[in-house]
């Protein structure tokens, strides 16, 4: 396994399994923990925690008030971050965000965009003068491969628990007043699920790669899908070339994960509601 | 290479000594840097920068050049539009001049998904911002396959099919604009 992994491999696939035991279109166990109870970050306004198999992402949103900017008065920010520090894999040295974590950074932002999953403009609360920025840092404590996927999973746990103060502007003086006895849910109009897939030798495609699978694979793809069969984003970053009948199946595959993954945050987020 | 009137200046060195720190052990170790016309390069050139590096380190043939490095530097001139395909399509370029061995050509094409559902090839920025969804495609041109996809905005799957099919279908008048400037540069 260590001298020739890709050998290793082909003969697995030659099966149609893996050596974890799964089968080529099996997920890994997915868990999720929402909230202050289950979760370790009691200071952000919204958390979650995702575990994709061994890959574990946790994500925290803060929301603070700024001036919206000059040219769109009416709308708020959501500022994603993706972090991957040297504690989750050896290869990730301390320092600046490297290429992946920065690569991964800007798909989250592209997919908040792309699936309009919180339209900016609910995060307005005066025209021009006040408005919600969301901060979601999302940060891989283990990383075994499918960092996408779990992060889009744990940004859409996380924002689903966040309850925003109820924030006034007072008249006279001019002042926001925030009312933190007052809270409410944010409006998520999208639920956005990512599926990865990992292809082999041009031709077979895995579900859910692990570490090891990615390193060995020839090409990866990435589909965002949401709760109506659209497509908020195909992500194919170069790799083997595939023909459009294959990427159709990534895209079945990728909306039944979908329905996969609803039911699971809906049964998380029932068991934690306290009413 | 300027399609309309987005420019995209790309010089190609290598394969050349690589780092220490950087080298491969069996296939040449690809550097892309893409420098936006203002500011500094941002959290986007660096995903642009990891997309046209796969895209690039799948048609060049790396392991006749191992331990060496090949460094692609693109720099925007202007933008009108269909910025990420003109960067693609003047990669491959840049790579064709320089001579290295190649698996494939590949091509950029842009389609834009109008609100209407009309699908329009090479959308200018304006024609961009309208749009629902602006999908791009890096064609390969053995077997007109995709190599890269990235889509901006939602769309349904059989339009981006109907894109795909009409990117493929795009694809081939690029590689013979490909053809016709190698050409012209070699029959001087």
């Amino acid at each position: 396994r260590t001298v020739e992994p890709l050998e290793y491999y082909r003969r697995f696939l030659k099966e149609n399994c893996r050596p974890d035991g799964r089968e080529l279109g099996e997920f890994r166990t997915t868990t999720v923990n929402i909230g202050k109870c289950l979760c370790s970050i009691t200071t952000a306004d919204g958390s979650a925690l995702v575990k994709l198999g061994n890959t574990t992402v946790i994500c925290g949103v803060k929301a603070e008030l700024a001036a919206p900017a000059v040219d769109s008065a009416n709308k708020g920010y959501i500022v994603p971050n993706v972090e991957l520090p040297s504690l989750c894999a050896e290869r990730f040295r301390s320092g600046p965000p490297g290429e992946e974590a920065q690569a991964a950074s800007q798909f989250i932002a592209d997919v908040i965009e792309n699936s309009q999953m919180i339209v900016k403009e609910d995060l307005c609360i005066a025209n021009g003068k006040l408005a919600w920025v969301l901060y979601c840092d999302i940060i891989c404590l283990d990383y075994d491969g499918n960092l996408l996927d779990a992060s889009v999973f744990a940004l859409l746990a996380a924002l689903k628990n966040v309850q925003l103060p109820l924030v006034t502007i007072n008249e006279e003086t001019g002042l926001s007043e925030v009312n933190l006895k007052q809270k409410n849910p944010l409006n998520i109009r999208k639920h956005p699920v990512a599926t990865s897939f990992a292809i082999f030798d041009d031709t077979l495609l895995i579900v859910d790669p692990t570490a090891e699978e990615e390193d060995l694979a020839t090409g990866t793809v990435t589909i965002v899908t949401d709760e109506e069969g659209r497509l908020c984003s195909v992500h194919k970053p170069g790799g083997s070339p595939l023909t459009g009948a294959k990427l159709q199946d990534c895209i079945t595959r990728a909306i039944t994960r979908h329905k996969e993954v609803k039911k699971l945050i809906d049964k998380v987020i029932k068991s934690i509601t306290p009413k | 290479l300027c399609p309309g009137d987005t420019s995209v200046l790309a010089g190609l060195y290598g394969p050349a000594e690589a780092k220490v720190s950087k080298e491969l052990p069996d296939r040449a170790a690809l550097e892309v840097l893409l420098r936006p016309k203002v500011g500094l390069p941002g959290v986007l050139e660096r995903s642009r920068e990891q997309l046209l590096r796969q895209t690039c380190e799948a048609v060049v043939l790396g392991a006749l050049h191992p331990r060496t490095a090949i460094s692609l530097v693109l720099q925007v001139l202007s933008d009108a539009g269909s910025l990420l395909s003109c960067c693609l399509n003047a990669a491959c370029m840049a790579l064709l001049d320089a001579g290295l061995p190649l698996a494939a050509l590949f091509c950029g094409v842009t389609c834009a998904l109008q609100p209407d559902g009309t699908i329009l090839l090479d959308p200018t920025a304006r024609q961009e911002q309208e749009a629902r969804a602006i999908l791009t495609f890096a064609i390969s041109s053995s077997d007109r396959k995709v190599l890269t996809a990235t889509t901006k905005g939602s769309c349904s799957v059989e339009e981006m099919q109907q894109c795909l099919a009409a990117a493929q279908r795009a694809a081939s008048t690029i590689f013979q604009f490909y053809r016709d400037s190698v050409r012209r540069r070699y029959s001087k």
